[in-house]
């Protein structure tokens, strides 16, 4: 097997802050990579340098052989992304925020009419298909938005926890649903989550970072043979420690604040 | 009408190619989002009638008395060009609406060139702006307001097209270095009302001191003013050739800036 992710020595920071800390790891072809840490440690941050979102302070990355700094395009061309927040048009239908991703993403007409048809069904949101989004609840933005993350199928899938805010059905078919696609055409998929058992059940490897440092990588067995633990949520904390992470995260919003104040020039 | 004859339209370029494809979606957003919120269509009427009117019969007399004519016909070309600048300028920062509520990664992470992104908000933008340049000279027209001639029409509809297109531009290139709405009032009151105020929309040109007329030649909105006052009144300051001209390469200048500057952006 080759690796689709490489990332090498990756750092970025904000001001002072370093959110992304030296960070070196790789990604399997057709693998299902959950990238874990507590609020704050970075995870985001790593995700949209990954995605071309946001350039790296230092380090390289290599995503299916192409650096996002210098090939945003070619970059762009090999993944799809559900984000952790809101994401959607909500002055369009759920429709039209289907049809709309879909011809971004240059999926031919009749596929994506199928597509679209499929991936609402499965989220059940067809009935609702010609409503504003803006009358959607929270769960029914949510799934309308990993409906739409599925519509065009790339070779790398990244999940920034994508079932928050879900009840178990609904996860259940999601996960189950990745989890078919990851196995029918080789979708390498790269998720975070704070739900333990998804990560635990679903990736064939689990990276830990904390405070911008990967920490752990390695199959959940692995992990909690090291820490003697029985599961991955007792593994998790037994690395990361019971400390809540609420100043770290105040201090990473607090300088995004104090970016966008300054109009972001960094 | 006129938006449904526009869509039915854009229904053919949807078939050409992948390319035209993703800048008419972009652009068909953008007039959905305007179709859909009528208060929004309505309420930005109200400006340019105010002033339409207000201006228009407050001073008519007056200008008539000084031998400048009918006040109602020199003005209405300024406050068609009003109502342009302002709903052109407000469809670019709207994108300041899609950073916020996140739609703007949507677009920034899909597989397709920025350029190709920016140009098709852009004009998604500026036809926008255009119907709302075309509302006002409808209601113009019911309050007494004779364009010159019907067969320069289309020319008049031209230079309106590309006024619309310069601002949006320029508003889409000011809200790729915004982050949120705050420093809206101070582009409201430090670039479009001098923009609009110091443009040749609400007086002549002719023989105001030299440092009004420098400010007003270099003001893209004066040429578009004058083109509309050319073609549809019949008394133009700089000459059409010329109010093209400048407005061309503008527009061009402007749209490559906000490709430039929105390529830039980061989350």
């Amino acid at each position: 097997m080759s690796s689709i992710i490489d990332v090498k020595n990756l750092t970025r920071r904000f001001g002072e802050f370093t959110a992304v800390d030296n960070l070196s790891f790789s990604v399997e072809k057709g693998e299902i990579f959950a990238f874990l840490g507590p609020n704050g440690a970075g995870k985001t941050t790593t995700i949209k340098m990954l995605t071309t979102l946001l350039k790296p302070t230092s380090g390289e990355i290599r995503l299916d052989g192409h650096d996002p700094i210098h090939e945003q395009n070619e970059v762009r061309k090999s993944f799809g992304i559900i984000f952790q927040d809101p994401s959607l048009d909500d002055e369009l239908t759920a429709y039209e925020n289907m049809e709309f991703h879909g011809v971004l993403y240059g999926v031919e007409k009749t596929v994506r009419r199928a597509r679209i048809e499929e991936f609402l069904k499965v989220v059940e949101l067809w009935d609702r298909k010609n409503d504003l989004v803006k009358h959607f609840s929270g769960g029914m933005k949510r799934r309308l938005e990993i409906a739409r993350g599925l519509l065009h199928h790339p070779k790398i899938l990244f999940l920034d926890e994508p079932t928050i805010g879900l009840d178990p059905q609904t996860r259940n078919h999601i996960w189950s649903y990745v989890q078919a696609l990851n196995k029918k055409e080789g979708i390498t998929v790269f998720l975070t989550t704070h739900y333990m058992e998804e990560a635990d059940r679903m990736a064939d490897r689990v990276a830990v970072i904390d405070h911008g440092k990967l920490i752990a990588i390695g199959t959940s067995a692995e992990f909690k043979e090291k820490t003697k633990t029985s599961t991955l949520e007792d593994a998790f904390i037994a690395l990361t420690g019971n400390t809540i992470r609420a100043e770290e995260v105040n201090a990473q919003d607090a300088m995004r604040m104090h970016r966008r104040a300054w109009g972001g020039r960094s | 009408m006129l938006c449904v004859c526009i869509v039915e339209l854009g229904v053919d370029v949807h078939k050409f190619y992948p390319r035209m494809n993703v800048i008419y979606i972009l652009w068909l957003r953008q007039l959905k989002r305007y179709t859909r919120s009528k208060a929004r269509m309505i309420g930005s009427l109200g400006q340019p009638l105010l002033f339409l009117l207000a201006l228009g019969f407050g001073f008519g007399p007056i200008y008539e008395q000084a031998g400048g004519g009918d006040y109602f016909q020199f003005i209405a070309p300024g406050i068609i060009s009003m109502g342009i600048l302002f709903t052109a300028v407000f469809s670019g920062i709207e994108m300041i609406w899609d950073r916020q509520f996140g739609f703007l990664k949507e677009t920034l992470v899909a597989a397709v060139s920025r350029t190709q992104i920016m140009f098709g908000r852009t004009l998604g933008g500026a036809t926008v702006a255009f119907i709302q340049g075309l509302a006002v000279l409808v209601l113009a027209v019911l309050f007494g307001f004779r364009p010159q001639s019907l067969a320069l029409l289309p020319v008049a509809f031209a230079a309106m097209f590309l006024t619309a297109l310069l601002f949006t531009a320029f508003g889409t290139a000011i809200a790729s270095r915004m982050e949120d709405m705050q420093a809206f009032p101070l582009i409201m009151n430090f670039v479009m009302m001098p923009l609009f105020f110091l443009s040749g929309s609400l007086f002549p040109l002719q023989g105001l001191p030299a440092v009004m007329t420098d400010i007003a030649a270099i003001n893209p909105l004066s040429y578009g003013v004058d083109a509309l006052r050319a073609t549809l009144v019949n008394g133009s300051y700089f000459g059409l050739g010329i109010d093209f001209l400048v407005l061309s390469i503008m527009t061009a200048c402007m749209i490559v800036l906000g490709s430039r500057l929105f390529s830039k952006i980061q989350l």
